[in-house]
């Protein structure tokens, strides 16, 4: 951020995504007003992403580190537009190519020829742009004849070579990438690495998710961590990857066995309690009702805290039902 | 309002390519092609004419230009909701991937299915040739029913669209809702047969329908009908519009 003096083109001002998990997914009309009705219609409320804030200058290339399900993709998705978050702003300034997955938008009846023109489209070119670029396009993706042929007969290969041709023929102002530096065969591979360099030195923007800090070292200038969405570190790519080596590749492996020991605790706990009714108390030995009366504080101790989660959650849904409500009338 | 203008003109070739993809991808495999869009509406109206001849009360030589008025607007409004409604389901994957404004995909549907009713008009012309229904000056007045049922369409189809997104039984409910209305638009019967006559209050394709047939036969529009069909179109529209942008950032949640 400090090494960089361009203006800014991303800006990511307090964003956080939620969602609504439905206990019961209910999708069909009958299910919907019962539980209407029964007033049963509950969510549980999950942050993706909480709090974010982040600038992005021009020819910033920002890695994205975090470990599953810190909500790297899902900001992706909100900054390609494809997600809306649920508060907070966005503000972005140029083109957006997100090459997330590619030939997603590809209709499997279509041909190649008809395909690009389809892609493009999806991609918003214009179709000046598209007949203009179209033999760069065929040429790159080294498709040859097939390029006549019906995508649903292409292999997975030569779907993301098209798909990569296509999208990569516009130089964006930012481009999205979500590991897909790995694209085709080895030959192929080096040809979209260089494009995609070529890309750097005319300045684009970029982000970038990987899980392979290596790649991330080597492609970016500065890097962010995600943890359980929450927006943990900015800074250098150095600082921030070593960082992270050290705070969460560490960690996670400490972190695992406490986790099953926890659960093992539970088990043994619950298992007491179902027994306690059973045990009598003419057949109680000493040492058996020491183990229960353990084993309860340990259920009480273990169970408090979870309560008053519970409690807090069925507030935010009441109030959920009533927004929501609201909205509809 | 200004962003919702700029946002259509940059996309508005996807909804061509699309259209154009919609209609091309239809008929594609089939050794008939697009000559299906003509076949179509000509066997059904034979076979229409020949079970309800007894239907109509005079013996009426044009009746199966009675008919194929009725049809091809009924058929046009039924295809065209039936196929938004399940477009962004259909279109889930680009949906999850790329930014597009979502109200292309219902859009794009009802657009082909329009222009392949466009042209399936020229079997109509075809047979008010076969059968001397001789077109007078109030043929021109007929754009106004055609205009009104692709407004009526898209606000269907926007309605149906963001309803069947957080409920699949909408499917099947609208197909029987159809049906419903295939038997209350006097497609195949003399509408003064039926006695319970504010049936067809309820169904704006009766409507339509009703103005198109003056059109045809060389009579002036019903100002009544024409009303009460405007009134359904613009309702429809303004309700699918307001309902589908306030539901649209929770489709992807839904898919």
């Amino acid at each position: 951020m400090e090494d960089t003096v361009g203006k800014e083109v991303l800006r990511v001002d307090d964003v956080g995504m939620r969602f609504n998990l439905m206990e019961k997914k209910v999708d069909n009309l009958k299910e919907y007003f019962i539980k209407l009705l029964k007033n049963e219609i509950r969510y549980q409320e999950f942050w993706a992403l909480k709090n974010i804030s982040f600038k992005v200058n021009e020819g910033d290339r920002l890695g994205i580190l975090g470990l599953n399900g810190a909500g790297k993709s899902t900001l992706l998705k909100i900054i390609a537009g494809v997600l809306k978050a649920s508060e907070g702003e966005l503000s972005i300034r140029g083109k957006i190519v997100p090459l997330l997955e590619l030939g997603a938008g590809f209709d499997a009846q279509y041909t190649g020829v008809e395909n690009i023109y389809l892609y493009g489209a999806v991609l918003g070119y214009p179709k000046e742009f598209i007949n203009e670029k179209f033999n760069e396009i065929v040429e790159f993706s080294e498709l040859g004849d097939f390029i006549n042929v019906p995508v649903k007969n292409y292999s997975s290969g030569m779907k993301a070579r098209l798909g990569f041709s296509i999208a990569t023929i516009m130089d964006p102002e930012i481009l999205i990438l979500d590991e897909v530096l790995s694209v085709g065969d080895a030959k192929f591979r080096k040809k979209s690495e260089k494009r995609i360099l070529d890309m750097f030195d005319k300045g684009v923007t970029v982000l970038f998710v990987s899980h392979s800090i290596e790649q991330v070292r080597r492609i970016c200038s500065r890097a962010i961590i995600l943890d359980k969405g929450k927006l943990m570190a900015d800074g250098p790519v150095e600082e921030i990857c070593n960082l992270y080596e050290e705070k969460y590749i560490g960690t996670e492996k400490a972190v695992k066995p406490k986790k099953k020991k926890k659960k093992k605790k539970k088990l043994l706990a619950t298992e007491a309690t179902t027994e306690k009714p059973a045990v009598t108390p003419d057949t109680v030995v000493e040492a058996s009702k020491e183990l229960v009366t353990d084993a309860v504080v340990e259920v009480s101790k273990e169970l408090v805290p979870d309560a008053s989660i519970i409690a807090d959650q069925e507030i935010v849904r009441k109030e959920d039902l009533l927004e929501d409500a609201n909205k509809e009338v | 309002m200004e962003r919702v203008f700029k946002n259509f003109k940059k996309y508005r070739y996807l909804l061509f390519e699309l259209t154009k993809k919609n209609i091309k991808l239809k008929y594609r495999r089939s050794y008939l092609g697009i000559l299906w869009t003509l076949l179509e509406p000509i066997l059904t109206t034979i076979v229409l004419s020949i079970v309800f001849t007894s239907l109509k009360k005079k013996s009426d030589s044009t009746f199966p230009v009675y008919i194929l008025t009725g049809r091809l607007l009924y058929s046009f409004f039924a295809q065209s909701t039936k196929q938004a409604m399940k477009s962004i389901r259909r279109n889930s994957g680009m949906i999850k991937k790329v930014y597009v404004p979502k109200y292309i995909y219902p859009i794009s549907d009802i657009l082909s299915n329009y222009i392949i009713f466009i042209i399936s008009m020229l079997v109509l012309f075809g047979s008010m040739l076969v059968f001397k229904v001789n077109p007078t000056k109030y043929i021109f007045n007929a754009f106004i029913p055609l205009i009104l049922i692709l407004i009526l369409c898209f606000g269907m189809g926007l309605i149906l669209t963001t309803m069947a997104v957080f409920f699949r039984d909408m499917e099947y409910l609208w197909s029987v809702v159809l049906m419903m209305i295939m038997y209350t638009s006097a497609i195949f019967y003399d509408a003064s047969i039926v006695s319970k006559q504010w049936i067809f209050h309820f169904n704006p394709i009766y409507h339509i329908i009703v103005n198109f047939r003056n059109c045809i036969y060389g009579a002036p529009l019903d100002m009544k009908s024409l009303m009460i069909s405007i009134g359904y179109s613009l309702a429809s529209l303004i309700i699918g519009i307001i309902l589908f942008y306030k539901k649209q950032d929770k489709f992807i949640l839904n898919i």
